[in-house]
């Protein structure tokens, strides 16, 4: 149930709602819990609601989480 | 998968291999992170002295006996229309179901949102529409953000049976379980979107457990996995996030603030630990009236769980699933004796449909 999916903003219809597309879905989403949402924004919706902006993997914070854990695997396949 | 993930997971089962250098216990907490550990066959992976328990984190499933049988009971009454998450439709009440009391003529009717159930009320101007809240952090805020938008629109049909609970101090109560003996948790992706990770720190503090936030691609548990091995490694437990994507370190500001303003905490009721003081939400007095327990006058009947079900070990890692004896006889997802073969996060209906082999 705490399953979320990211959408797509693709139009801000209100003050509190926006359509939001996955795949070839589109359907209204709540943006009550997220600042200023805008189109184009890439958002977790989980139970019709955006609950947080995604980062994308290509991120530094995800690429330096690998980074950590790359080294340690480095270490295992050299031994 | 893409080939980038693959690789990915490849890579964290060997860092795993490296540093898990001793039998390590942990425990997935969420529902949908079971599920895709069981359905992408990533235990095939572990080294073997890694070893990953269910916990507690399928709303459903720990919803209590008696808070059932109480939406079913309002389902049977006049002028009474039930929203409810399509999950809770096909659990086993102590006499019924909410899908049987819909065969019998109930109104009952599926949201995929919060504001779903609110536009019902709108929609059922005759009707008091009750609506079954429950999960976690995750989809409380919703709640909260329509029983502001009832609140302002006097929309005085609409009523909310209030069955959300919150994680972090059902992960302290599993925390302190000696016979668990758990060695960190893998913690809840999305509930952590909300809460951040501070609210879990006694866990890394008081009881010396590794806690890590992860997403639910299998490479993003895997990381939290490798995390969690390392931190047991170095003996420095902290409150870590394998899942920067989602997941900021304070939170979602925004959706605390909502539930800060419409609820508070209370006690509440979990199948399998019964009541935990302070890991529910009620209403704040401003909002009280749209709770249906205070409006209707309602008490909640004491009810006993299905009878040789074992869903509350299941639910607190003590027993696998196959360790039920009910499980696949007469336990199966078309016939569920309990809420953890109904719900699709519920860890007997991921080991039945995806983990049997590992278990024969
Ligand atoms: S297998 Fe069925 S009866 Fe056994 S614990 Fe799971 S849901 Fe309950």
């Amino acid at each position: 149930m705490c399953l979320a999916i990211p959408h797509t903003l693709i139009a801000i219809t209100g003050p509190k709602t926006a359509i939001g597309r996955a795949g070839t879905v589109e359907v209204e989403v709540r943006t009550d819990l997220i600042d200023t949402p805008a189109m184009g924004d890439h958002v977790l919706v989980h139970a019709g609601f955006a609950i947080e902006r995604l980062l994308p993997d290509e991120a530094a914070e995800v690429e330096a989480l690998w980074e950590s854990i790359r080294a340690h695997s480095v270490t295992a396949s050299h031994e | 998968m893409n080939d980038s993930a693959y690789n990915r997971v490849l890579t964290a089962s060997r860092a795993l291999k490296e540093l898990a250098d001793r039998p390590l216990k942990f425990m997935e907490v969420c529902g949908t992170h079971t599920v895709s550990i069981y359905r992408s066959g990533l235990r095939t992976l572990f080294p073997s002295n890694v070893s990953l328990v269910s916990g507690p984190g399928c709303p459903v499933c720990v919803t209590a006996q008696d808070e059932i049988d109480t939406v079913v009971r309002l389902a049977g009454m006049e002028k009474v229309a039930i929203a409810t998450y399509g999950d809770m439709i096909r659990v086993p009440g102590s006499s019924l179901s909410l899908a049987q009391a819909r065969a019998l003529g109930a109104s009952i009717h599926v949201v995929l949102s919060a504001a779903g159930a609110l536009d019902l009320a709108r929609r059922l101007p005759d009707m008091t529409v009750i609506f079954a809240g429950v999960g976690f952090e995750t989809t409380a805020p919703a709640t909260a953000a329509v029983v502001l938008e009832a609140n302002r629109y006097g929309q005085d049909n609409f009523l909310v049976l209030n069955f959300h609970k919150t994680v972090p101090v059902v992960l302290e109560t599993l925390a302190m379980d000696p016979a668990l003996a758990l060695d960190g948790f893998l913690l809840p992706g999305h509930v952590s979107t909300i809460l951040g990770l501070s609210p879990y720190a006694p866990l890394a503090a008081e009881y010396g457990l590794a806690c890590v936030v992860a997403g639910f691609e299998p490479e993003q548990i895997m990381a939290g996995l490798v995390l969690l091995a390392l931190q047991n490694r170095e003996g420095h437990f902290s409150v870590q996030s394998a899942y920067p994507q989602a997941v900021r370190p304070e939170g979602n500001k925004r959706a605390k603030a909502l539930l800060e303003a419409v609820f508070e905490p209370a006690d509440a009721k979990w199948r399998g630990l019964g009541l935990l003081p302070g890991s529910g939400l009620k209403f704040r007095p401003p909002y009280s009236h749209f709770d249906a327990r205070i409006r209707l006058g309602l008490v909640d009947f004491p009810a006993p769980e299905p009878a040789g079900c074992r869903c509350g070990d299941v639910l607190t890692g003590r027993i696998h699933p196959s360790e039920c004896p009910l499980f696949g006889c007469p336990c199966t997802p078309e016939e569920p004796v309990g809420p953890c073969m109904v719900s699709s996060e519920g860890s007997c209906a991921a080991v039945y449909r995806y983990g049997r082999s590992e278990f024969r």
